[in-house]
């Protein structure tokens, strides 16, 4: 079977193409993100002060709070600036893209007007909500 | 604006897509469990922060079980991988005619990296 691939010219570009391609690059900011994760881990001491669930632990969640019980003598120098911002586009790059995810399942399964509109402020408060919620333990902890 | 559509949901259960189909159907299905875990991950590390309450231990005793780990496990590395693999063929398109070339390979690299996952677990789970 032959690709047919039509030009970006020609298709147009609205918010749903910006979506679309917004969904595909913070799918690889995210793998960006666990990569730093995975070399602060290792730098902080992953190789011999950390086991496997607590390199995963920072990988996704770069917080000192988040890995507590580790042997890591000291989790002070961590909980810096950088760190926090990290941690915080983490959460809105995984937020954004769970958001246009669960609403796009919802355009497809459901074809009642009133109720796909109603769901889709209840995804859109919840996940927002659930995004602030995120950054302030983030920055609070 | 309301769709129409002729297709019953039996209908679109019945429907035989085979491997991509498979995978499409995972994604759509681990994601929203994703999205599910995550939501709750915050609100319990919220709760527990914020008020000591019990509700965000009740939370984690939940996905610090090892049957829900084996599955977040599968969803969250089936979701990542696959992801890449939509990722990789949206931004080269005529790289689509290997659609299912990359399936398999996709397969080839999830299983290994899962089971080694879920033997770890169940090893831990063992030793108490």
């Amino acid at each position: 079977m032959k690709s047919r691939t039509v030009s970006m010219a020609k298709r147009g570009f609205n918010f749903e193409t910006t979506m679309w391609i917004f969904t595909r690059l913070s799918a690889l900011a995210m793998y960006l993100f666990a990569l730093i994760g995975v070399i602060g881990a290792l730098i902080m001491g992953a190789r011999t002060q950390m086991n496997m669930a607590d390199l995963i632990r920072w990988t996704f969640m770069p917080n000192p709070n988040h890995v507590l019980n580790t042997n890591v003598a000291d989790l002070v120098p961590w909980s810096t600036a950088f760190w926090k911002l990290t941690g915080s586009a983490f959460v809105f790059f995984a937020a954004s893209h769970g958001l246009h995810g669960v609403l796009s399942v919802i355009e497809d399964y459901l074809t009642h007007p009133g109720l796909r509109k109603f769901l889709r402020l209840v995804v859109f408060v919840i996940l927002v909500v659930m995004t602030a919620i995120g950054i302030y333990v983030l920055w609070t902890s | 604006m309301g769709l129409k559509r002729n297709v019953s949901l039996k209908d679109g259960l019945r429907y035989q897509g085979k491997g991509p189909m498979l995978t499409y159907i995972l994604h759509r299905i681990s994601g929203l469990s994703i999205v599910l875990f995550v939501a709750l991950h915050i609100l319990a590390a919220f709760l527990s922060q914020q008020y000591s309450s019990s509700a965000g231990t009740f939370i984690n005793d939940i996905y610090e079980s090892w049957i829900f780990q084996i599955y977040i496990i599968f969803c969250g590395l089936f979701h990542a991988i696959n992801g890449l693999r939509i990722v990789i063929l949206d931004l080269w398109p005529k790289l689509i005619e290997y659609q299912n070339e990359a399936i398999w390979i996709e397969w080839l690299v999830f299983l290994p990296i899962y089971g080694m996952a879920v033997f770890v677990i169940i090893r831990t789970a063992l030793a108490g």
